[in-house]
């Protein structure tokens, strides 16, 4: 069989990140870790999608500034979001003059993001590589589900779409938090059709992701400071562990985090089942596990991103919710 | 439901049972509790408006439209300035099932999609949510208008 993890030769370094949230994501558990706070949903523009916009752009301009590099050094940017055909990142990345490629991996983009970021890096096609990814909770609400002012009951397993928005740059330095390898996901469909309980759509797909990824790279979990999911939620997060004991004999229990349920306080907060959204991972990524690799405070953080391969096209046809994972491993170097 | 639905194989089966209970279920009891608490209220609040209109001197007939009227316009109030939806996330069925429900309905997608314009926005998405209603309620009106013009008129 072909190998599926992708090592990386020159380990390219986060140069330059940084995670803005919206205001409820900024009352959260990690409010002292990102770096800039909006304090009110509009962004102080005239729509939900600008407002995203606005998100994309803040997350970008301070990783460029904390790079110390300008917009003419990155050579492309990565980028998605959840919006019909990429609009807040198109935008928002508009005015930076930086090649741009366009990406759809719902809540997984990030993740995809930095994957390609590292590899076009590490293989010497670029100097400078950005990743970006954005969502907006009111944005998400009316691409995908009801009108804002519409009165309806969340059932416990929905998760609320993150207001945030996350960049890494990526370059060859000597110490840094790198990106050491990367694995791209497959689609992973157990025939789930319910579009409000994406832990249960996303869980497989993690299942899959980490079991191919520890087998190939023939380490346990133990050898990892985390398994990061990306917002699997509280019902996916027990699902991949109950799934990956049962199906593949591994534990993860001891090592398992996801960022939606790290970004949210879900009792205190009423977001039900924690987090999701490009900007969940995204936002606590580029800020706090970043800083806590950086501090030392862990180490060997496998970033699984995951995301529910859905459209409100799909779901009205009936379709099921396929869900698929991508693999970064982050690590400190120097 | 749309065509592309499918028939699940036994292993999707058994991976929805193991979301079943994984998954948190909905606090059915509480939940009946409050939409019978906030169904009964709007439903007081429209008897009140009866009485209050029948003492004015209006007809029974305008009364009812009167309570009606009201009660949706105040519904447009409570979703233009945002505070239905903090009421019906706890009131559920008892502010979704009397005149207040199709009142938001129409008017929170009116307000969503504003940014899209007055008319290619608002006026266009505004039946979203409300259109099935009327589409479905009109056609089941027609027939039974006629089942009854057909065998009980006389």
């Amino acid at each position: 069989m072909k190998k599926r993890v992708i090592d990386l030769i020159t380990m390219p370094v986060i140069v330059g990140a940084a995670g803005v949230v919206g205001k409820t994501e900024g009352e959260g558990p990690l409010s002292q870790h990102f770096d800039y706070i909006f304090t009110n949903d509009g962004m102080g523009e005239s729509t939900w999608e600008s407002a995203e916009k606005a998100l994309c752009k803040k997350a970008m301009d301070i990783a460029i500034v904390k790079s110390g590099l300008t917009p003419s050094d990155i050579e492309i940017a990565f980028g998605g979001d959840l919006v019909n055909q990429c609009t807040p990142s198109a935008f928002g990345m508009k005015d930076f003059n930086i090649p741009f490629a366009g990406l759809f991996g719902a809540c997984s983009t990030f993740a995809l993001g930095l994957a390609l970021a590292a590899l076009t890096v590490d293989r010497n096609i670029y100097d400078y590589a950005a990743a970006e990814a954005s969502s907006h909770f009111c944005s998400a609400e009316k691409q995908f589900r009801m009108p804002l002012e519409y009165g309806s009951q969340r059932p416990p397993t929905a998760q609320r779409t993150v207001s945030g928005a996350g960049t890494c740059i990526l370059g060859n330095a000597f110490e840094g938090v790198c990106v050491k390898k990367v694995m791209i996901g497959k689609i992973c469909d157990r025939g789930v059709t319910d579009a409000t309980n994406f832990g249960a759509v996303m869980a497989p797909a993690a299942v899959d992701t980490a079991a191919a990824f520890l087998q190939e790279t023939n380490t346990s979990p133990s050898d990892y400071g985390m398994i990061l999911t990306g917002d699997l939620g509280k019902v996916g997060s027990e699902l991949m562990t109950q799934l990956l004991k049962e199906e593949y004999s591994i534990d993860i229990s001891g090592v398992q985090a996801d960022c939606g349920n790290l970004i949210f306080d879900a009792a205190a907060q009423d977001v039900h089942c924690g987090g999701s959204g490009c900007g969940c991972s995204a936002s606590v990524v580029a800020s706090y596990i970043r800083k806590q690799i950086l501090n030392g405070e862990t180490d060997n953080v496998l970033f699984i991103g995951t995301g529910a391969l859905m459209s409100p096209l799909s779901a009205l046809q009936g379709d099921t919710v396929p869900g698929i994972a991508h693999a970064v491993l982050l690590s400190k170097k120097g | 439901m749309g065509k592309n639905k499918k028939i699940k194989t036994e292993a999707e089966i058994k991976y929805d049972k193991k979301v079943k209970e994984v998954s948190p279920g909905s606090p059915i009891v509480k939940d009946c509790a409050k939409a019978f608490f906030f169904g009964g209220l709007i439903c007081l609040i429209g008897e009140m408006l009866f009485n209050l209109y029948k003492s004015l001197g209006v007809s029974e007939k305008n009364c009812a439209a009167g309570v009606s009227v009201t009660l949706i316009v105040i519904t447009a109030a409570l979703t233009g300035i945002g505070v239905f939806d903090k009421i019906a996330k706890h009131a559920g069925a008892g502010t979704v099932v009397p005149i207040t429900g199709f009142a938001n309905s129409v008017a929170a997608p009116a307000i969503e999609f504003a940014t899209e314009g007055h008319i290619t926005g608002t006026a266009v998405k505004m039946f979203s949510i409300a259109g099935p209603v009327i589409v479905y309620g009109s056609a089941a009106a027609s027939l039974y208008g006629l089942i009854y013009y057909c065998f009980c008129r006389g």
